[in-house]
């Protein structure tokens, strides 16, 4: 098998495909695994401890509730943008500070961003942990920001932006896919922002949202690796429980969909296009929108619909049928707001897209008809869960589970029972599901291609 | 979705077998297991997590394609999975996902690698189908074609790829007429030539006993472990015919050639000669390229580069020793109407660590990195058994973990300062694409 050929995702969703494309699947069940703990302090920072003794190493991670859904119009990319900006410095500890400790110690370091969260992680010997955790909570309140910093960061971010997205046409048509499915959800913008709108942020327009959305009440601090919870309790008192609440948060309240009804179709040409290909987002529930059930049995069809060799669209239309080289399926089922099943394709040379496509949705409609199969229900659950087990074995793997679910909505409790919940999917709901859900007045397709069509067989 | 601030580098991959905390050792000791058949493996146990990960390694790789065939170690390494013994391709991955065992095989220029990670309670399975795939792999007509269709795509799409025509322009300038020249996953002439028999005789040349190194962690002991070993590998052929690799003599250092693509951002590699493994300036240039664009938030590249001038989201430098020569490699992507500046900043940023050296606080704190971070290389058991396979492959004996530090403490400002010259004096291979510096104003797309 050919991993990359055959899971050709979006550049910007490539990135967070191999944490949560599998949903929230933390613990292999209530009674194995880790033993997790969860608490809050006195002003309001939420804290999980996961603990995995193996070797004496910790994961630090603090996740804000804020992400790109959260800008407000106009400044798209102001919160990946401050995510950058995080790392210049606060009254205490001058730019460079942070980082310049951490590279002498030996720690790693990065960030990230979503449409629903920010996250800010270090991994370093446990004997560091309260160090990390007096810079990080240092940061929670205390940035400090001057143009000299803000204003050549901003061209690193219009650099990571061509990088990502303006140097790829499949990134170009993956945003503008995003862009046409979300009618008034903010999910339609990219998290990096628009590249027009990203030009004029500037640090005014951080600092308001930092003021706004960055304070102990609307974070979660995870660390996981060799601690115990009571440990951490008491260096996060002595650190992040001296940090005041500075900002009110609200419910997280964002524009929703109004009923979908159209069948959306896109299309982007660049000369670059050496093989067509197409992309096709779903609106569906995520794990915090759906009714019980719904988002497990999403994740299920998924599963047996586009991943890997033995699912249907591989196996009948890459192996039985060779009309594609590459093809699948997949759900983001970790999300704040209702949120994207997708699949994709690249015709073998000879086919073309419509003919992939056609046969792509008889795939579908296949299994709206006539459903799953025991055996197929059966070896899906068994990836899932064992993914779960799998996860196990890397405290940074858990430690991001915890982090995006507990930011998209989700509980502790909720990530303990998933496997249950998983297991207990019948055929009948992933039949159901594909039913409901799959419905291409709910989708958007786009097509990746060379060259426009010529007028006359656009009228056709 | 999901932004990370700094792209991870290739050159963290050499830290598997540098870095070391005594923290650490206590809780990875290895053990040489050698199996009634003779097979050895290095074992790590661990029974916290109940799964099994197993890493190997078979010295070869690409550089064992036949001359006009390049490709042919990547598809064997893409079909090994696609069906063996009674299994037909469909039946084989069934039984994988059936027992969720994720086996993989990749090949790269010096070896073919695989990895096999099983639930303790599957491992029977898992075992199993990692015999079968080794020792009797079908290459049936049908999962050829698939793979073969599969690269030809990818190979299509890396045509208009600044990256890849960077990467491959760099690669057949450096090395020409060597082994090295060609890519390892084949070209757009190659790859619909290669037959199955191509597949077949590789195997049966290179996937062999004596030029098999192999690394397992978790749940199993010793004894156990050797009677897998001998089931699993023992049918292979004792010695592999590999044909004598030729000394890979790096050609055009000092040039720099440039491609015209129109693409918002110009992607720049350039590399030299570097220092090989076992040689005793090996660690001190490790810490030479750390100190100039190593894996950190710090580096010169990183503070001239990004965060000074904001030139760039990622630029980075590592060392990549390989079986037929050692280089010093490194890249960035910047902004196309700067891309002349951003050159120049990492020709000059070189030539000053060249003259200069590091200075004493730049060595003392990447001592103290190096020092710091090696425990955070094993904190999973996919990745220790990588490492396990690593050191033996790179030869450095079985206590290396704990004499590793005292090896990067040796090291003085004397040594950093001699092998800074010589890493970096000698100039490097430049490649360039993008727009032309005349076009490259017009920024966006």
């Amino acid at each position: 098998m050919i991993d990359i050929t055959r899971r050709f995702l979006p550049a910007l969703f490539a990135a967070s495909a191999a944490f949560f494309v599998l949903g929230p699947l933390p613990e292999a069940s209530a009674s194995s695994g880790p033993d997790v703990s969860h608490f809050k302090l006195a002003n309001g920072l939420e804290v999980v401890v996961i603990p995995d003794r193996r070797v004496p190493v910790v994961t630090h991670m603090v996740w804000y509730k804020v992400g790109a859904a959260d800008e407000q119009p106009g400044k798209s990319g102001i919160a990946h943008f401050l995510e950058h900006l995080m790392f210049k410095g606060t009254e205490k500890n001058p730019a460079g500070q942070f980082s310049k400790t951490l590279a002498t110690i030996g720690g790693q370091e990065n960030a990230f961003t979503s449409s629903d969260y920010t996250g800010y992680f270090q991994r370093v010997t446990k004997d560091r942990l309260k160090m990390v955790m007096e810079f990080e909570a240092d940061r929670m309140t205390g940035l400090k920001l001057t143009d000299e910093a803000v204003l050549p960061e901003r061209n690193v971010v219009l650099e990571e932006q061509n990088s990502r997205v303006a140097n790829s046409p499949a990134a170009k048509l993956g945003e503008d896919i995003q862009a046409a499915l979300y009618l008034n959800h903010p999910y339609g913008r990219p998290v990096i922002g628009w590249r027009h709108e990203i030009e004029k942020l500037d640090r005014k327009d951080a600092i308001d949202f930092y003021n706004r959305w960055y304070t102990p009440n609307n974070a979660i601090l995870v660390v996981a690796g060799d601690v115990d919870a009571n440990e951490v309790k008491k260096l996060a008192e002595e650190t992040y429980g001296k940090v005041a609440p500075r900002a009110e948060i609200g419910p997280r309240l964002r524009p929703q969909e109004p009923e979908q009804r159209t069948v959306r179709t896109v299309m982007f040409a660049d000369p670059r296009v050496t093989q067509p290909s197409l992309q096709r987002s779903y609106l569906v529930p995520s794990a915090n929108t759906a009714k019980p059930g719904e988002s497990e049995a999403l994740e299920v069809l998924s599963q047996i619909l586009g991943s890997g060799n033995n699912s249907r669209f591989y196996s009948k239309l890459v192996m039985e049928k060779p009309l594609a080289t590459s093809i699948g399926a997949w759900y983001q089922g970790t999300a704040l707001d209702d949120t994207r099943f997708g699949i994709y394709g690249t015709p073998r040379a000879n086919v073309t897209l419509k003919d992939l496509e056609d046969a792509m949705d008889a795939v579908i409609a296949e299994i709206v008809d006539k459903g799953v199969s025991n055996d197929e229900l059966e070896r899906a659950k068994v990836k899932l869960v064992a993914d779960v087990v799998y996860a196990q074995d890397s405290q940074a793997t858990m430690a991001r589970w915890y982090g995006a679910a507990l930011t998209s909505g989700l509980t502790v409790e909720s990530l303990k029972t998933w496997p249950d919940r998983v297991q207990k999917v019948t055929a009948d709901q992933v039949r159901d599901a594909a039913k409901k859900w799959l419905d291409k007045r709910r989708s958007v397709t786009g097509y990746l291609v060379k060259d426009l069509p010529k007028p006359e067989e656009r009228r056709s | 979705m999901m932004h990370f601030r700094k792209f991870a580098i290739a050159g963290a991959a050499l830290a598997t077998s540098l870095l070391l905390a005594p923290a650490a050792q206590a809780v990875t000791k290895i053990e040489r297991v050698v199996s009634p058949g003779g097979i050895e493996a290095w074992l790590v146990r661990e029974p916290s997590v109940p799964l099994i990960a197993m890493d190997f390694s078979f010295k070869g790789g690409a550089n064992q394609d036949p001359s006009d065939k390049p490709g042919v170690s990547y598809m064997t390494a893409a079909t090994l999975d696609e069906g063996a013994g009674d299994l037909d391709s469909k039946a084989f991955q069934e039984r994988l996902e059936r027992n969720a065992i994720e086996l993989s095989f990749r090949a790269s220029r010096d070896e073919l690698r695989g990895s096999l990670k099983v639930m303790t309670d599957k491992q029977k399975d898992g075992f199993d189908l990692l015999r079968q795939s080794l020792t009797s792999p079908r290459f049936d007509q049908e999962p050829v074609e698939r793979v073969r269709a599969q690269m030809m795509t990818a190979l299509k799409r890396e045509t208009t790829s600044p990256n890849d025509i960077s990467s491959r322009l760099w690669w057949r300038t450096a090395f020409p007429g060597h082994p090295y020249s060609q890519p390892t996953n084949g070209t757009l002439e190659s790859v619909p030539t290669i037959v199955s028999d191509d597949l077949k005789a590789y195997v049966g040349r290179v996937l062999a006993r004596d030029n098999l190194k192999i690394g397992v962690v978790g749940d199993i002991d010793a004894k156990q472990l050797g009677i897998v070993l001998d089931q699993v590998f023992g049918a292979l052929p004792a010695q592999a015919e590999l044909r004598t690799l030729p000394q890979a003599k790096l050609q055009s250092v000092g040039k720099k050639l440039e491609v015209e693509l129109d693409v918002p951002q110009t992607v720049v590699s350039f590399g030299g000669l570097g220092v090989p493994r076992k040689d005793p300036d090996f660690i001190p240039a490790y810490i030479v390229n750390h100190i100039l664009g190593g894996g950190s938030f710090s580096s010169r590249l990183y503070n001239e580069v990004r965060e000074k001038r904001g030139l760039a989201y990622s630029v980075y430098s590592y060392l990549l020793p390989l079986d037929a020569t050692a280089l010093f490699m490194g890249g960035t992507q910047t902004r196309a109407d700067r891309a002349n500046e951003t050159v120049g900043l990492i020709e000059e940023e070189i030539k000053r660590l060249a003259e200069n050296g590091p200075t004493q606080d730049e060595l003392d704190k990447a001592k103290s990195y190096l020092r710091g971070s090696y425990a955070l290389n094993f904190d999973t058991s996919t990745k220790i058994a990588a490492q396990l396979v690593q050191l033996q492959m790179d030869d450095l004996g079985i206590d290396y973990w704990e004499r590793r530090n005292g090896l990067i403490e040796a090291v003085t400002l004397e040594d950093v300062k001699r092998v800074a010259k010589r890493l970096l004096d000698g100039g490097v291979l430049v490649t360039v694409v993008g727009r032309s510096q005349a076009n490259g104003a017009k920024q966006g797309g």
